[in-house]
């Protein structure tokens, strides 16, 4: 016999599917089958059930090689790497639950570290944006309900967030969007013609790089003024339709992604989507939403700023928290030569940063807690292998509108793996040890 | 655990009405006792002022508004960070400090318990995630009712039953203490846009009126028969003349009659009365209409209310009522943030500078003190700055200076820009009143705890109650030289004890204390309907599946303190 287990939390992107069917061995220690989730996601459960994977923590030999010890022994390394850097980095925290970040930032704390998530890579900008001029926003049940304008801005949700258009954005049949994709206009900028442009009702193809330059176009349009014959290669026809389309509309919304954000202009592109955004407020009603990445980044944000006051890029080495993205944000630590040890989890520096930034962690004492084999674990002189989350150990996570959901455990970690957490709590109460209180 | 005697302090007690006599407060187990053994350990509060832990009835402290403004106000952060230091994490923050400084600032000024004002249903995980990350304070949270559908639907065909059992379904799903209602209908417009100004506005779609649901609300208030009263933020926040809606709002209890088994006595409890007491119909001639408002308050016993003091700082507004900060935005120009939640309600923020330069601002901070001075019953009107909307909550020992002096009020007048405008449009110029030591302990100790219907716990120093005791370096027998002795006073409390645990000496914290979360688990009838419209909604509309809803005890609520009703017949 085997057991379906309901409402499984998909630890994969930000759109944090919570309708997942997971189909467990009787025992409850084989996954079996997942049903609902998108091919990532299916991967991400399938794949914890691999037979070749890393159980014991391994220290990087002199020779290359790789040595296994156990885990008191990686918990020893971890703890004097902290208890003796100077300006220690702890990275990542956007796979793993707000349990996990809070202990860590407990240790952060205590060695004076600098703690950054991946927003370092993808939505820092946006972060930088919304305290520029602020973010009117929604949750995506509102959407669902009531849009039927949505933008998709340098972003590519049939690839990147497979479950979006159909749980939240295009296709459900909401209360006041009765005819589901029907009731909805679509428009896609995108230099390229991806799947989701495929889908739009309109296209609006911007040369590259030009983004800020339509985005200020579109505000001259809404305001009925002078344009030039094209802006960003849209003539300027498309862009007076594009605006009339949105105005019309009596719910609309902006989601974008890193074609705005790690393209020229970075902040400022955000900085005018945003403007749109409040300018659309005097005519209809308008949100925008950043398309988080990682399943639990936007987590790592809030918990960051519950208890440091600042959503990424914290530096503590003062005794207190310090915020200043381009000094104390990770990869720009790293590129200086600032840092002497660094802590990475749930996340992947070695496959996202510059080479420039990620060739200093192969020379300084360096952690990787990740349950998958990654350039950064292969780069890092201690690789703590740990229970996936969101499979097999639960936790909270945040949705990229912010909305929280416990993600379930569904099966057993194979034996003596320990989860984020726990492996962090034994650092910290080493490290306790170490420095001396209580 | 240990044995306190807290000797020769003068102490204030509204619950058994000790008006600053001396008295020996005995501690045992965590409770208020008669008498303790010998071993007990001696505090000498001679010459000093002794009082219950104060309660916080209303502040945003905890959630996911207050952490968009941690998150977009980087600047806020700037000249107030505290460093790791002896029992305390690091802090920072001015109008929205991290959780950690929240719960030490709060301890330290004498707070033993506090309500978070505004939770978002979807949102309570995060509400109850930041609670327990605020250490020492006793917390509950409320969840707002005034623009969910269920609500809407159910009361637009007088279903005050069924309206009910929501509620403490929802309650229990969320571990929330209260009913609170934020704009009601104005924020169900507010996702198209659109607002209720006024009582009898139609919110769009549902086809009822914001009187409807504030009658519905109390109803099924005291059909429960829950601990708190319904808790409004009506609708016209902050527009000059609002004082008629707000009267329109207070009119609706008019008659009815609180039913519970705690000691509360009123089935209303208006919110941040400051913001809703303006008279005018510009900002040019905006003037105090809080003369009109507390009397009548004053008349109704069956209403309590809160004054939501101007402090004339910079601070960060944060309200469910999304059209009003969409509405301040445009006035102060700022950066404006939103939030709009599926089936429920909305939230915004904008950050905001009261300055003394401006008449407006100067009228505000008269009108909050007027109100105060106004009332007639401390019982009935209690000291909160709706923190951080119209101040920090660390201000309240400021706030408590100028009512507790007229000398520092005038200090205050004089220093205004527009001195003749503050006297021209409102009272405070001729109020001689100075509130008392007595009357400071009913509006911020015993007032809230029966609001709250929490007289059993906290407020006073009747044995049996927790013992959360404290003591501030104020003689009552020695005339207050320079008021700024009072807020000194008040700033940083000589001793206090949460439930028995010395969680503050001379100022500095000493334990992390025994933090509860406190919320109303209410039994009622089995309700197919409601049960099966829940899950209907739950299936077609919510973003999320039911059983992914629920803020479950273990991570969420470690330490949780239930209040039971039971309203099953």
């Amino acid at each position: 016999m085997t057991k379906t287990i309901t409402d499984v939390v998909c630890p994969f992107c930000g759109t944090l599917c919570d309708d997942i069917e997971v189909i467990v061995s009787d025992d409850g220690k084989k996954l079996l089958e997942v049903d609902n989730a998108c091919v990532i996601g299916t991967e991400k459960f399938l794949h914890s059930q691999s037979s070749d994977r890393i159980t014991r923590p391994r220290m990087h030999q002199e020779d290359g090689s790789w040595k296994e010890i156990s885990y008191d022994e990686a918990v020893e390394y971890t703890a004097q790497m902290l208890a003796k850097a100077k300006k220690p980095l702890m990275f990542g925290w956007s796979s793993t639950n707000c349990e996990a970040q809070s202990v860590g930032n407990e240790i952060a704390e205590m060695s004076r570290a600098c703690c950054d998530n991946t927003a370092a890579t993808c939505h820092g900008t946006s972060l930088i944006a919304i305290q520029d001029v602020g973010l009117p926003s929604c949750t995506l049940g509102e959407i669902k309900n009531r849009a039927d304008r949505i933008i998709f801005w340098g972003c590519n949700p049939a690839h990147a967030h497979p479950r979006h258009m159909s749980r939240y954005s295009i296709f459900p049949r909401g209360f006041f969007t009765g005819k589901g994709q029907m009731s909805r206009k679509l428009i896609v900028v995108d230099p390229r013609v991806t799947d989701t442009a495929k889908m739009a009702d309109m296209h609006l193809q911007v040369a590259q790089g030009q983004d800020y330059e339509l985005l200020d176009a579109l505000r001259v349009a809404l305001k009925g003024e002078w344009l030039p014959d094209e802006v960003a290669g849209i003539p300027r026809e498309k862009i007076r339709e594009a605006a009339d389309i949105l105005k019309s509309g009596r719910f609309g919304i902006i989601f974008f992604g890193m074609g705005v954000t790690q393209t020229l202009g970075k902040n400022h592109n955000i900085d005018a989507a945003i403007a749109v955004t409040k300018d659309l407020n005097d005519y209809t009603k308008f949100s925008i939403m950043p398309m988080r990445g990682h399943y639990n980044v936007t987590g790592s944000g809030e918990v960051f700023a519950w208890q440091f006051g600042f959503p990424y890029a914290v530096d503590l080495t003062r005794g207190f928290a310090r915020y200043n993205p381009g000094d104390t944000s990770t990869i720009d630590l790293l590129t200086r030569g600032e840092i002497d040890a660094m802590l990475t989890i749930g996340s992947d520096p070695g496959a996202h940063f510059p080479i420039s930034a990620v060739k200093p962690i192969a020379k300084m004492p360096s952690v990787c807690i990740d349950p998958h084999l990654t350039p950064t674990s292969g780069v890092s002189k201690l690789h703590v292998p740990v229970a996936f989350n969101g499979v097999e150990t639960g936790g909270n996570c945040y949705r990229m509108d912010n909305v929280p959901i416990d993600c379930r455990k569904v099966v057993e970690p194979p034996e003596g793996m320990l989860t984020d957490e726990e492996f962090l709590i034994k650092v910290r109460d080493r490290l306790k040890q170490l420095k001396g209180a209580a | 655990m240990s044995e306190y005697i807290i000797k020769n302090g003068h102490v204030f007690d509204p619950v058994q009405g000790i008006k600053g006599d001396k008295k020996d407060i005995s501690i045992k187990d965590g409770k208020i006792v008669d008498k303790v053994s010998s071993s007990a350990k001696v505090i000498d509060a001679r010459d000093k002022t002794v009082m219950a832990g104060a309660v916080e009835i209303h502040a945003h402290i905890a959630g996911p508004k207050v952490n968009l403004g941690r998150i977009y106000r980087p600047e806020d952060k700037l000249f107030s960070c505290t460093p790791t230091h002896g029992m305390e994490r690091m802090g920072g923050g001015a109008s929205i400090p991290t959780t950690f400084k929240t719960g030490y600032e709060y301890a330290k000024m004498g707070y033993t318990t506090a309500m978070e004002a505004a939770m978002p249903p979807l949102f309570s995980r995060h509400v109850h995630e930041e609670i327990r990350d605020t250490p020492i304070i006793d917390e509950g949270a409320f969840p707002v009712f005034g623009n969910n559908w269920f609500v809407m639907e159910y009361l637009k065909n007088g279903e005050v039953e069924n309206t009910a059992a929501y509620i403490a379904w929802l309650l229990r799903a969320t571990k929330g203490y209260a009913v609170k209602v934020v704009n009601p209908g104005g924020t169900e417009a507010w996702h198209w846009g659109l607002n209720c100004l006024s009582v009898n506005d139609p919110v769009p779609y549902f086809d009822i009126t914001p009187a409807e649901i504030i009658k519905g609300l109390i109803e099924a208030n005291e059909y429960l028969g829950l601990p708190h009263s319904m808790h409004i933020h009506p609708n016209n926040l902050g527009n000059p003349g609002n004082y008629t809606t707000t009267l329109d709002t207070l009119k609706i209890a008019q008659g009815m009659q609180p039913k519970n088994k705690f000691g509360r006595e009123q089935v209303m409890h208006l919110t941040h009365t400051q913001f809703h007491s303006y008279g005018g119909d510009s900002w040019g001639n905006f003037e105090s209409k809080a003369k009109e408002v507390m009397d009548y308050i004053n008349k109704n016993k069956n209403i309590t209310v809160d004054t939501g003091n101007v402090t004339l700082d910079e601070t960060t507004t944060m309200t469910a009522d999304g059209p009003f900060e969409h509405h301040l935005t445009g006035l102060n120009h700022l950066k404006w943030a939103n939030v709009d939640v599926e089936l429920e309600t909305a939230a915004g923020v904008v950050p905001y500078i009261y300055s003394p330069n401006i008449s407006v601002c100067a009228i505000q901070w008269a009108i909050g003190l007027e109100l105060a001075l106004y009332a007639k019953d401390p019982m009935r009107c209690f000291i909160t700055t709706d923190h951080p909307n119209a101040g920090p909550f660390t201000r309240y020992p400021r706030v408590i200076k100028w009512l507790m002096s007229k000398k520092a009020r005038e200090t205050q007048i004089n220093a205004f820009k527009h001195k003749d405008k503050v006297l021209s449009q409102t009272g405070i110029g001729a109020m001689d009143r100075e509130i008392s030591l007595y009357e400071i302990a009913a509006m911020t100790r015993a007032g809230p705890a029966r609001s709250l219907g929490l007289t059993a716990i906290c407020g006073g120093l009747k044995p049996g109650m927790d013992a959360d005791v404290v003591v501030y370096n104020l003689n009552p027998e020695k005339p207050v030289g320079n008021p700024d002795q009072i807020e000194t006073a008040f700033s940083r409390a000589a001793h206090v004890f949460k439930s028995g645990v010395e969680v503050v000496k001379d100022g500095e914290i000493v334990s992390s204390g025994n933090k509860r979360t406190l919320w109303v688990n209410a039994k009622v009838n089995d309700n197919p309907q409601v049960m099966r419209d829940i899950t209907e909604k739950f299936l077609k509309y919510y973003s999320v599946t039911q059983n992914n809803y629920e803020a479950l005890g273990h991570t969420f609520v470690p330490n949780p303190y239930a209040l039971d009703v039971d309203a099953t017949t």
